[in-house]
């Protein structure tokens, strides 16, 4: 069999995070939680006569997105109807943009695990409302229509990324920026952002492109990962077996972790765009995007260069902070509290990270733990100036994350200081050696593995409050005083 | 151009109109005479004459993103032809038939 590669593009639908919504003055509310149609009025309700006014600040955006993916910005901008008659949206068309999106041709670069970086072509980013939720029962179907007219952002990719794993790289970090950017809050289980991929695969070394299938609304990364590798998987077995790949719309079964055929497709869509009359057009001149540029924050490439010149992190490290503005920041307020930034970012990466991972906390939320970046600066500083072990540190992180309080009053509240008197060390290497003589005698016939063994136990007859290079040392040196 | 009955069928499904033939037959004749009277615009020449989406000579009409109060939902609804639960009731429908986004 030959080695296959998959060829993706995806389509991110993000709901901006404006106050009203796209072409009227209705409130934008979680949808997942308002009381159905309590925010709708004869526009987004479709009533005949009611005219549509675009909302400035969803553009301004859409005009950041763009930016943030060196996309270039037309100089002229049209809405257009897409039409299709389906009870979410009440009209008979969607206003989205067709021949004239907002933004084109930009790029992203996302890390791959192997070390490589890699451009995946942006083709666009349109604005667009979004449409209503339906709930089937029994015989019938319920409209709410409180979603309908929330504007969205729709960023298609080219076909570039040539694996799931790409196809999930390239979302966390889209995510990432929108988040930056303060335009949608990422929170996929509140459904403001829906991605859809579209994939084929071909043999590697190939240039062509086979029959692809799109898969719809998916409202996680996970599920993105998850639906992209088993449809990779299905479609290279099918050619395999002499098959073809049929053009068609596909869902992605949660429970069963299988894609299944909503719609196959026979021809092309039809949704016989045409310009919005009731829009007039966008015109965005230089001086518009430049303004829109200006107030970009620093994103989340630029913030990990900084990290790596500004502080000396690896690469890795560095991505890994940026990669959520609120690690980003409560790292800078630790570094800015004195920590050492190599220090805070291994705490940060490793402990902070395991008891957040433990109990399910999102990292977008670390703002709200007890362990604030004073105290971890703190804790940092304390294992520099050698007053603390790492072992007692990690210790203390779990401490501080579960409660709170002051690592340095913890340290001589408890006793915790490293115990570096080597008098004291030695006393604790005799102390130990002349409890375990049968050991210690196998030891210096030559079962040196036991070396080990006897530095746990004095490690643990110092409360792990030693430095340990200090007790092997010491170690050392008395069991070849006992070799005689 | 005229329009024969492939083409009154696809426009039907686009449209979610289920035509009988003889409807089907008569609209034919009647969208192909409309056609041939439109374009009679083609003999225009519009060689020099930008594409045109409207002649109004409006540009960026923007609103500030301001909140002002919705419909009560007794009002949204009172128009539907049927509601249920705060909500507009339709006929069962089947996600696979469309959905745009
Ligand atoms: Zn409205």
């Amino acid at each position: 069999m030959p080695a296959y590669e998959a060829v993706i593009g995806l389509e991110v639908h993000a709901e901006l995070e404006t106050a009203s919504k796209m072409f009227c003055a209705c409130a934008v509310v979680d949808s997942t939680s308002a009381e159905p149609n309590t925010v709708t009025c004869p526009v987004c309700l479709g009533m005949p006569g009611a005219l549509p006014v675009v909302n400035q600040r969803a553009v301004e955006m859409g005009l950041r997105v763009g930016l943030a993916l060196n996309c270039a910005i037309p100089p002229f901008s049209q809405f257009a109807r897409k039409s299709y008659f389906y009870p979410d949206l009440p009209k008979g068309y969607q206003i989205s943009q067709y021949e004239y999106p907002l933004a084109i041709n930009g790029w992203l670069e996302i890390d791959l695990p192997d070390g490589m970086t890699k451009r995946v072509r942006i083709r666009r980013a349109h604005l667009e409302e979004d449409t209503g939720k339906l709930t089937h029962t029994d015989g019938h179907s319920l409209v709410d229509l409180n979603r309908a007219g929330v504007p969205l952002l729709e960023i298609v990719s080219e076909a570039d990324l040539r694996s799931a794993e790409e196809a999930e790289i390239y979302a966390r970090k889209l995510v990432a920026i929108l988040r930056y950017l303060g335009v949608n809050s990422g929170d996929m289980s509140k459904g403001v952002l829906r991605i859809e991929p579209n994939i084929s695969v071909r043999p590697v070394g190939s240039s062509e492109f086979r029959t692809r299938t799109e898969i719809k609304n998916l409202n996680s990364i996970r599920s993105l990962a998850r639906a992209s590798a088993y449809e990779i998987e299905r479609q290279i077995a099918l050619w395999e077996a002499g098959g073809q790949v049929q053009q068609a719309t596909l869902g992605w079964d949660e429970a069963r972790q299988v894609t299944v055929v909503q719609r196959v497709k026979e021809s092309a869509d039809d949704y016989r765009y045409f310009p919005e009359p009731d829009l007039p057009v966008l015109e965005i001149g230089p001086a518009w995007v430049e303004d829109v540029r200006m107030g970009l924050p620093e994103l989340p490439d630029a913030r990990r260069d900084r990290f790596m010149g500004q502080f000396g992190l690896s690469r890795y490290d560095a991505a890994v902070l940026v990669a959520e503005q609120a690690v980003a920041a409560y790292f800078e307020a630790a570094v800015t509290a004195g920590g050492d930034p190599k220090g805070v970012a291994n705490y940060l990466t490793g402990e902070v990270f395991r008891l957040m991972n433990s109990e399910g906390r999102d990292r977008q939320d670390i703002g709200a733990i007890r362990l604030t970046p004073p105290a971890l600066a703190a804790l940092v500083t304390l294992v520099r100036q050698g007053t603390i072990t790492h072992g007692v540190a990690r210790q203390l992180v779990e401490t501080l994350y579960a409660a709170g309080g002051d690592p340095a009053a913890l340290v001589a509240a408890h006793g915790l200081a490293q115990v570096s008197d080597a008098d004291v060390l030695g006393e604790a290497v005799a102390r130990t050696l002349d409890a375990h003589p049968g050991e210690v005698a196998r030891y210096l016939a030559g079962e040196e593995k036991l070396l080990k063994f006897l530095m746990g136990l004095v490690m643990r007859e110092l409360r792990g409050q030693a430095d340990a290079q200090v007790v092997a040392r010491l170690l050392a040196a008395q069991l070849a005083q006992r070799r005689g | 151009m005229t329009f024969d009955r492939a083409m009154v069928a696809h426009i039907a499904e686009l449209a979610k109109l289920q035509l009988s033939d003889e409807e089907s037959e008569r609209f034919a004749a009647q969208l192909s005479d409309i056609l041939a009277y439109a374009e009679r615009l083609q003999a225009l020449d519009t060689e020099a004459i930008p594409p045109t989406a409207s002649v109004l000579p409006l540009r960026n009409v923007l609103r500030p993103d301001v909140v002002e109060p919705s419909l009560p939902r007794g009002e949204a609804l009172a128009n539907a032809p049927d509601s249920a639960d705060g909500q507009f009731r339709v006929d069962a429908i089947l996600d696979s038939e469309g959905g745009a986004a």
